[in-house]
């Protein structure tokens, strides 16, 4: 059954969406059927939060509040998963 | 046989089979059909991910396995592969497609705000590289010891990672004072630049004399045998200076010269007893700040330095302050794109708009003067005030340190002579000592870019140079200020007797000079 789902975080990793933490989403994003994006304001834009080049290429800073919606069969996990991972950190050590 | 002469750019003499490096001279590819550009494409893509995949794995360093991450999973990406497929399909070699995708991506990254994401455009550049060298089936070949390498121009990360035992280096571009030079110099391997374009065969056989700036491809008999009667003449004269190293510097009427040495990275240091030199006259600071993600933090400066200073027991260790910019670009530091580099932004003048960053680095010397004899060193100063500013941070940083609890020194604060203005009225500056940049004050004297080959003839010490040498010896010597030589000029035997009748007592040189510099004096 297809999902929409939405929800925000805010990047508190202290250098924002840098490599390892885009690298991180990304993968984490392509483990999901859904369509999920970003953005670091409701109004957009909103980028395939699947792609290193568009996720790396928003350039986002620590402190932005990060938008992630979904769409598809596990948009709500897929949202879910995603924010989790922002409020590890990204799960770095550093 | 084939002759090819050269400028030689460090001393030494290599036999072995011709490797070719680098993307130099690659050939466009041909387009055929859509159908085989891509198979061509695909196969470039997969081996880059490979040796990605690979080099991860060795790499202990987090941040740097990030990177390539970065690198690898842009690989994967429909935002590139997509793009690439739909020009391969309209009718553009591979390698042409792959480089229009990766040079409008480095464009959007070279013009970011955030210092961070500017460094990220090296990396592309890299990977755009790496792709292409598989696309045109160059992969990055481990140099075998005994080989002479030939290449267009060679990246001093390169160079520093290349184990080259026995072996030499060519490269058809470049002068004899750029930086990878400077490091050919240091490491004792043999260099010749500037022979322009070279059609040799992949492996064949060359003997490379770079004392006589002379490349020979395929050798007749007689021109081996010359070789190796020349090469064992060069190393009993090497043995015997070799002999005469741990002893101090005298010139024949008995007048004592100090031979210092310089010094581009802490791992330089043990390959070299402290007896042998009478102290460090300059350290290159800026081993510290490259190939990293962010500038280097005052304990890892302090740790840096203080063991410089330490290895030099007691001895005087000139460290000079970050010299960015000109040839040493870093990236996320350095400004891009500036017109004419060598004029513009660099040096004291960089460190100077980012005070918070030399201010870090002053506090790190000055802690590290409790280790050892350290003295500060300020690299492209033009006019006095420049000095003066750097002397009030270096006052702030002992004080500060002072109120904090934390030993410091305050340590003598000199300058680099290189800027002619400042050569020319060297006695309006606030200078506790003076240290000649022989290879930026000649070529800012001659208006000879040092890296252009055929300028290679004006970019050497003429009358004005021994002119402007002499009175900066005359006036260190009235106001009893040192005045030493740290440029390459002092590692170049030939140029030793010059330089002491110039007045010259003081000579920091590349570690692999020391011996034959020493001999040089004596004989003088």
């Amino acid at each position: 059954m297809s999902q929409n789902a939405q929800s925000t975080v805010v990047i508190e990793h202290e250098v924002g969406l840098h490599a390892r933490p885009s690298v991180k989403l990304t993968q984490l994003a392509k483990r999901f059927a859904a369509k999920i994006e970003i953005a670091t304001s409701p109004e957009g834009p909103w980028i395939d939060a699947k792609s290193i080049v568009k996720v790396m290429g928003s350039k986002t800073p620590r402190g932005a509040l990060l938008h992630v919606r979904a769409e598809g069969d596990d948009a709500e996990s897929a949202v879910e998963s995603i924010v989790a991972l922002v409020r590890r950190d990204f799960e770095l050590a550093t | 046989m084939l002759r090819i002469v050269g400028i030689p750019a460090a001393p030494g003499m290599a036999a072995g089979p011709i490797v070719r490096v680098g993307g130099a001279h690659r050939k466009a590819r041909e387009y055929r059909s859509a159908a085989e550009e891509q198979a061509g494409m695909d196969v470039g893509l997969r081996a880059a991910q490979e040796a990605l995949a690979l080099l991860m794995e060795s790499m202990s360093d987090a941040e740097a396995a990030g990177i390539l991450a970065f690198q690898l999973a842009l690989l994967e990406d429909d935002e590139i592969t997509r793009p690439l497929a739909a020009s391969i399909a309209d009718g553009t070699a591979a390698d042409t497609a792959w480089s229009a995708v990766m040079d409008r991506l480095i464009a959007d990254y070279e013009t970011a705000e955030d210092a961070y994401f500017r460094a990220r455009a090296a990396d592309l550049a890299d990977l755009r590289e790496r792709v292409l060298d598989a696309l045109h089936g160059d992969s990055a070949v481990a140099i075998a010891p005994g080989s002479i390498v030939v290449a267009e121009d060679f990246p001093p990360s390169r160079f520093l990672a290349t184990d080259w035992r026995d072996s030499g280096l060519v490269l058809e571009r470049g002068g004899a004072t750029s930086h990878v030079a400077i490091l050919a110099r240091s490491r004792g391997v043999p260099l010749l630049v500037g022979v322009g374009r070279i059609e040799a065969t992949e492996a064949a056989d060359a003997l490379l004399d770079s004392h006589d700036g002379l490349l020979v491809i395929q050798p007749d008999h007689a021109a081996r045998e010359a070789f190796e009667l020349r090469r064992s003449r060069h190393a009993d004269e090497a043995r015997a200076d070799h002999g005469q190293l741990g002893a101090a510097a005298r010139m024949a009427s008995g007048e004592r010269v100090a031979v210092m040495i310089n010094v581009a990275r802490p791992e330089d240091l043990e390959r070299i007893d402290p007896d042998h030199v009478d102290g460090i006259g300059l350290v290159r600071s800026e081993f510290l700040f490259h190939d990293r993600r962010e500038l280097p933090g005052e304990e890892e400066q302090y740790r840096a330095y203080s063991r410089i200073a330490k290895w030099a027991r007691g001895r005087p260790v000139t460290i000079r302050t970050l010299d960015a910019g000109g040839d040493k670009p870093i990236p996320g530091f350095t400004r891009a794109g500036e017109t004419n580099p060598f004029l513009g932004v660099r040096g004291v003048r960089l460190s100077l708009e980012r005070p918070d960053v030399l201010k870090l680095q002053l506090r790190a010397l000055v802690r590290a003067g409790v280790d050892g004899n350290v003295k500060v060193m300020v690299p492209m100063v033009a006019v006095p005030g420049e000095l003066a500013r750097v002397r009030v941070l270096l006052d702030e940083a002992v004080r500060e340190l002072k109120a904090e609890r934390i030993a410091a020194v305050s340590p003598p604060l000199g300058m680099m002579v290189e800027v002619p203005a400042a050569a020319l009225a060297v006695e309006t500056f606030d200078a506790d000592f003076y240290s000649i940049g022989s290879n930026d004050l000649l070529q800012y004297l001659m208006a000879a870019s040092r890296d252009e080959p055929a300028l290679a003839a004006l970019a050497r010490p003429g009358p004005a140079f021994w002119r402007v040498l002499r009175e900066l010896c005359a006036h260190g010597h009235e106001s009893r200020r040192e005045v030493s030589l740290c440029g390459d000029l002092a590692s170049d035997a030939n140029a030793i007797p010059d330089l002491l009748r110039s007045g010259l007592r003081t000579l920091s040189v590349a570690q692999a000079s020391l011996a034959s510099v020493k001999a040089a004096i004596r004989r003088a």
